[in-house]
């Protein structure tokens, strides 16, 4: 591990302004922000990450959870993944979200691992762990080692010919079908970010993972005011029954009257370089009367594009099955 | 020929020769366990400090970032109720801390990337993967090893119950599946076997004790 200033500022100010100095906020950013460290130093003891300033953001007051002036939730980046998962509002009214963050990682990693670390959660992918192998997303130009190579976990919408690493995060696809807002605090002000927009798929580029630029502090995410009359839920298809990625995920939002689907939103994890928000599925579904027919048609509608790499075929049916299984448990009466 | 052989429980007389031991050759005595710690934490040249402390110091960066004293920080840890100063190499993390700079080897090194749970202590009461922080992120914290929760004369109960039910086989993840079996006395853990379960994935026993431990922790849980 290269070695590193260490520093513990205890204003946001101050946190912003070291950040600030960092070339990029990208892959081998030389300043980082550190909050649960269980992204970031298992990468700094792989050589994948190497900064040499760590800002350490556990003295800054953003761990609270509050309702929103509008409705709504308000979480601080530093909340951590159990607190959120735990709490009485969340549980209550975004149990996707709740279902999402206990399917992943183990209790004591969700002891540790805050919102904002877990929105910048960084993929699986072999070849980027193994800095002896080429790969566009550490090293630009390199190649894809993946393309051909162990692909099995990997992405199959939104990949490039130059990346089909998968974002690997269930609480990330909670909040894109929460339509969640991202508050960034960076050099020039504050501002937020519709999660949609938060993340850019790898194209020619996937050394750039998201918006952020050198400075921005993650501090908050923000839930609207859940849906009237709609309910939400979180299905993890993976190897094992604990304690694994998904190979594929849907995070559900749906609201049924009268038979018919009057809201919707559909995400899926384990598929995308990037949280999956299928537009496409949500447009079969929107206005229609809720059948397993119709579920399926969303589920064919959202994985149209796929694009499945020489291991991971299977995952094209395995998660239409697994969003027309989240449909119809979250529809059932009860 | 048997007739020679005193009885090898004889406390006073070993069966093997003594000249060619390992602690024989070493120029003072250690116990196997600060001798493998020592091992562990610099390679022989720990055990003679007088020749070797340059070397000592010269571990590590290759990276052309020369290691000097002022490259380490100064880090209060207060572990089990005690308070330590220290002065480490930010690198330095929470397990390692505990093992090589507190001498607390109770705290175990497994995968080193938070994925087997061996390491798991508490900070602020809640368990957690001490290979994924530094210690100096934990100056504010209190710290909890295995060695705070109970020592062989006075057991926690959860300690008592892992013992009483065999919930162990080489032992090595023991201490970590210890740790978050006494945390979750805390966390909203449901009364069935399949939550104990679900409670306790977090930690990897490669022996393959997980029905004993899961006993262990259901008894734990009446008795604490």
């Amino acid at each position: 591990m290269q070695t590193f200033l260490y520093s513990r500022p205890t204003s946001l100010d101050q946190a912003v302004m070291a950040g600030a100095k960092s070339k990029t906020a990208q892959q081998y950013a030389d300043v980082r922000f550190i909050a649960g460290g269980t992204t970031l130093v298992d990468l700094m003891k792989l050589d994948v990450e190497r900064p040499n300033q760590l800002v350490d953001i556990n003295a800054l007051p953003l761990a609270q959870i509050d309702t929103a002036p509008g409705g709504g939730l308000v979480i601080g980046a530093m909340a951590r993944n159990a607190a959120v998962a735990h709490h009485p509002a969340v549980q209550r009214d975004y149990p996707v979200l709740s279902q999402a963050l206990l399917s992943g990682a183990s209790p004591q990693l969700r002891n540790m691992a805050t919102t904002g670390g877990n929105l910048l959660q960084r993929t699986r992918c072999v070849y980027l762990r193994d800095t002896a192998h080429a790969c566009n997303k550490r090293t630009p130009g390199t190649g894809c080692s993946a393309i051909g190579g162990h692909n099995r976990m990997l992405a199959i919408l939104g990949t490039s010919k130059d990346c089909i690493a998968s974002n690997p995060s269930d609480q990330n696809v909670a909040l894109t079908a929460l339509e969640a807002t991202i508050q960034v605090q960076g050099a020039k002000g504050r501002r937020s970010i519709r999660i949609e927009e938060f993340y850019l798929k790898p194209g020619a580029t996937p050394n750039r993972e998201n918006v952020l630029e050198p400075g921005d502090l993650i501090v908050s995410v923000t839930l609207p005011p859940p849906a009237p009359g709609a309910r939400s839920y979180y299905l993890k298809l993976r190897d094992r029954a604990a304690y694994e990625f998904a190979l594929a995920s849907a995070g559900v939002v749906v609201g049924v009257s009268g038979g018919r689907i009057h809201h919707v939103r559909v995400a899926l994890g384990g598929l995308g370089t990037v949280p999956w928000r299928s537009h496409e599925a949500e447009h079969v579904l929107q206005s229609q009367t809720a059948s397993p027919a119709v579920f399926r048609r969303a589920a064919e509608a959202a994985l149209k594009d796929a694009q499945p790499a020489s291991e991971n075929g299977f995952k094209v049916e395995l998660a239409k099955r697994c969003i027309v299984r989240a449909l119809t448990t979250s529809t059932q009466a009860g | 020929m048997p007739t020679e052989r005193k009885p090898s429980s004889a406390p006073d007389v070993p069966e093997e020769p003594q000249n060619d031991t390992v602690e024989q050759q070493l120029p003072f005595r250690l116990s196997r366990r600060s001798f493998l710690s020592h091992l562990g934490a610099a390679g022989l040249a720990a055990t003679a400090p007088p020749v070797f402390a340059a070397t000592a110091t010269a571990e590590a960066p290759a990276t052309g970032h020369a290691s000097t004293a002022a490259d380490t920080v100064p880090v209060t840890l207060t572990v089990n109720g005690k308070t330590h100063k220290l002065q480490l190499d930010p690198r330095t993390t929470l397990l390692d801390c505990l093992r090589e700079n507190l001498n607390l080897p109770g705290t175990k090194k497994g995968c080193d990337h938070g994925q087997c749970g061996a390491c798991t202590v508490h900070v602020n009461g809640q368990r957690v993967n001490s290979c994924l922080s530094f210690a100096v992120m934990h100056t504010h914290d209190e710290i909890t090893t295995i060695e705070g929760i109970g020592q062989p004369d006075h057991l926690h109960p959860m300690q008592a119950a892992f013992v009483a039910h065999d919930g162990f086989q080489c032992g090595y993840c023991t201490s970590g599946q210890i740790m978050s079996a006494v945390a979750l006395l805390k966390e909203p853990v449901g009364p069935s076997d399949e939550d104990v379960k679900q409670a306790m994935y977090g930690n990897i026993c490669r022996c393959g004790a997980y029905p004993n431990i899961v006993a262990a922790v259901q008894a734990g849980r009446r008795s604490a």
